[in-house]
């Protein structure tokens, strides 16, 4: 996981003051992409490191051993970082995903994800203790109110329908491990 | 013929009342899954992977061969009825597919779809089943280098000819390849890329890097953006067709058919193209260019037909060569994994009951959709209207459920909320999703085939240097990067700059790039 870390946290924190390349107002240079290319680097030094640190156990069974892979990997990923750095100074940008839900022109809604993340931090935290049942409605009633539903009582409800429902179809009809938590022997 | 007798001994297989009724549910939930907005035949597939887990493998292959066929089908409703795409291979079909609708000819849109692609996707599945054999034959001779370099070939095309920038292709491409190294070294079992964290030891599954890049990641994505007025909804009957409706699209099923199906079976073909070949192809072909841009029916007939025949070609490299050139199937090939078969070119040898019941049952899913939405259209149309505040909050319930039940550990949802994060950066920067995907899986491999070469010749970097294929998939490789040099080099002497994107914005032929810029004026123009 660690090594996913550097460009998710250069995304979060530089995309925030230039995140509205969207419509025709494509002449303004987005710098954001910048943080990108330093994240990149970052990872391919991270890689690179830590195929330093791998000892050398080459044998005659595997002439090659673990570490080539890794060191080219972390090479490329820096010579990458570098060519795309170029290619935004020239102007270069990628388009952002359209579709039909989304409205490009307006800037990034901070709070919304800052609410799913949360959801989905309490789910990842109360899914064994709790069980999946209350967890998962949980999570579904705060990832609707995250995205703007406001009737807190019908999206307790769903998401409690929605996360019975699985639990008795996948966990009990076809055996998918998902957690009874404390309501072992009552479900 | 041999094939003939397999395909037989698949259906044998699969036609007992259970499995039949594990297809009905399968093409059902894949388009009902399909039909909602934001979510493309891919993510259907990533979000009901963890359904398949509790059941046999040739079960769940019957069930997945319906959700594939199902969430394709669904996906054209969606562009259809509401002009937006899920997916870069439906693109076309909703260029005159909405202007169909809006002209009050949805109906016929969506029969000429549905139609179209029950003819084009059982097509295609034939040509599986005469073309998937000989590619097995020729590929169980093929020795470590030669594989090694048509993987290779399959990387230059997901990140090179495919999409918009090469420079972000690779960059997803290295992300992939990266997060496919995570994990104990195959041979020496030494940890690489772990942190010391142990639930990493085993690698990330690549369920988990699916379900997050495409489901949690475009969530996330849309929630940052989310539209707050909800788009307009074509209101649709049964879908029906009258005489002149049928007279002027079954030329066009057959030639898109006949497009879509080659390029999807090449390491590097995709949707794309042939969907916009088949487009041009109609335009010119047609009796009524005048309604082009304004709902004509054959530009609706022939790219959904040539976008499922083109899925059905993809299903070639992935059973015979263990390569997926699409999303869908770099999924399906995970699933493979999930249940423990390893696939590539003993695949067949290995397990050719479960290669003909997968065969089997996209024939029969693709019947089972023709005759279950069109009477069900204007019920799949209901669903257009969901709420999205309930539809992506349902996503991200899915996903958690499916990441959760892999491994039945809390740290894979931590690992799914990071992947997830990764995925909004990657669209927020227009990287795209595909060439991680196909890093991911095929990472692993290109090690081991390359560890393999030089362990045959004792670690000389010879043993990288195999026989003709080899060479001959270098040559294609260096072509595709050269190609663009030299058009650039040809248009810079033209002194007509066509203005892409960047400097490295130089895309596939001219003609392409000039198809792309007219269909993208005629369907701004509403």
């Amino acid at each position: 996981m660690s090594e996913q870390h550097p460009e998710i946290r250069v995304g979060d924190g530089a995309v925030a003051p230039a995140a509205a390349p969207a419509g025709g107002g494509r002449q303004v240079k987005d710098r954001a992409q910048y943080g990108l290319c330093a994240a990149l680097a970052l990872l391919g030094a991270y890689v690179l490191f830590d195929a330093i640190g791998i000892a050398d156990v080459a044998t005659s069974n595997d002439p090659l051993g673990p570490k080539p892979m890794p060191i080219l990997l972390g090479v490329l990923l820096i010579i990458v970082s570098a060519f795309y750095a170029v290619d935004v100074s020239k102007g270069g940008t990628g388009d952002a995903e359209e579709g039909e839900d989304i409205d490009l022109s307006t800037p990034v809604d901070w709070r919304t994800i800052g609410l799913l993340i949360a959801a989905f931090a309490v789910n990842a935290l109360l899914i064994e203790p709790l069980g999946w049942v209350i967890s998962g409605a949980l999570l579904f009633a705060g990832c609707a109110f995250a995205l703007g539903n406001r009737h807190h009582i019908r999206g307790l409800a769903i998401g409690a329908v929605l996360s019975l429902v699985t639990f008795y179809a996948f966990a009990i009809g076809l055996g998918v491990n998902l957690p009874a938590g404390i309501l072992q022997g009552i479900l | 013929m041999d094939n003939i007798t397999s395909l037989l001994g698949g259906f044998s297989d699969v036609l007992s009342p259970i499995n039949l009724l594990i297809a009905l549910l399968g093409v059902t939930v894949g388009t009902a899954v399909g039909v909602l907005p934001g979510i493309g035949p891919a993510m259907t597939v990533a979000l009901l992977l963890p359904i398949t887990y509790g059941l046999e493998p040739i079960q769940g292959l019957i069930l997945f061969a319906g959700i594939l066929y199902g969430g394709m089908y669904g996906g054209s409703t969606t562009s259809i009825l509401l002009n937006t795409p899920g997916e870069s291979s439906s693109v076309v079909t909703a260029i005159e597919g909405n202007k169909m609708a809006k002209s009050g000819r949805a109906a016929q849109a969506l029969a000429t779809s549905a139609i179209g692609s029950f003819v084009a996707g059982t097509l295609g599945t034939l040509g599986i089943v005469f073309l998937m054999p000989p590619v097995v034959k020729f590929a169980v001779s093929l020795g470590a280098p030669e594989y090694l370099a048509i993987i290779l070939l399959t990387f230059t095309g997901v990140t090179a000819v495919l999409g918009a920038s090469r420079i972000r292709g690779l960059t997803a491409l290295l992300l992939g390849l990266t997060i496919g190294v995570v994990g104990i070294d195959f041979v020496t079992g030494q940890q690489r890329l772990t942190g010391g964290v142990p639930q990493l030891a085993d690698g990330i599954d690549i369920v988990v890097v699916a379900v997050g890049i495409f489901a949690v990641g475009e969530a996330l994505w849309v929630a940052a953006h989310l539209r707050r007025k909800a788009g307009e909804v074509i209101p649709v009957g049964r879908p029906w067709m009258g005489r002149s409706d049928w007279a002027r699209s079954w030329k066009p099923w057959l030639r898109g058919a006949a497009l879509g199906f080659p390029f999807g079976a090449l390491p590097a073909g995709g949707a794309e193209i042939p969907t916009l070949l088949s487009y041009t192809a109609e335009k010119k072909l047609s009796k009524h260019p005048e309604e082009f841009g304004h709902g004509a029916i054959e530009g609706v007939a022939g790219p959904e037909a040539a976008n499922n025949a083109s899925a059905a070609g993809t299903l070639v490299p992935m059973l015979a060569l263990g390569l997926p050139t699409n999303a869908t199937a770099a999924i399906m090939l995970a699933a493979l994994q999930g249940w423990g078969i390893e696939p590539g070119p003993l695949l067949l040898n290995k397990e050719p009951e479960l290669v003909w019941a997968l065969i089997a049952s996209l024939f029969i899913g693709n019947t089972m959709l023709l005759l279950l939405n069109l009477p069900l259209a204007p019920a799949w149309a209901k669903l257009l209207q969901i709420p999205r505040p309930y539809l992506y909050a349902g996503i991200l319930f899915f996903a958690s459920m499916g990441a959760y039940a892999v491994n039945s550990q809390p740290f894979d949802l931590w690992l799914l909320l990071v992947l997830g994060l990764l995925g909004f950066a990657m669209r927020r920067f227009g990287l795209p999703v595909l060439p991680l995907i196909v890093g991911v899986i095929l990472g692993p491999l290109v090690e081991r085939q390359g560890r393999r070469s030089l362990q045959l010749t004792g670690g000389d970097l010879n043993g990288l240097i195999g026989g003709p294929v080899a060479w001959v998939c270098y040559f294609l490789i260096v072509l595709a990067l050269v190609w663009p040099l030299i058009s650039l080099v040809r248009r810079r002497r033209g002194g007509s700059d066509k203005g892409g994107r960047g400097p490295d914005g130089g895309r596939g032929p001219d003609d392409l790039a000039n198809v792309k810029a007219g269909t993208s004026i005629n369907s701004s123009e509403a």
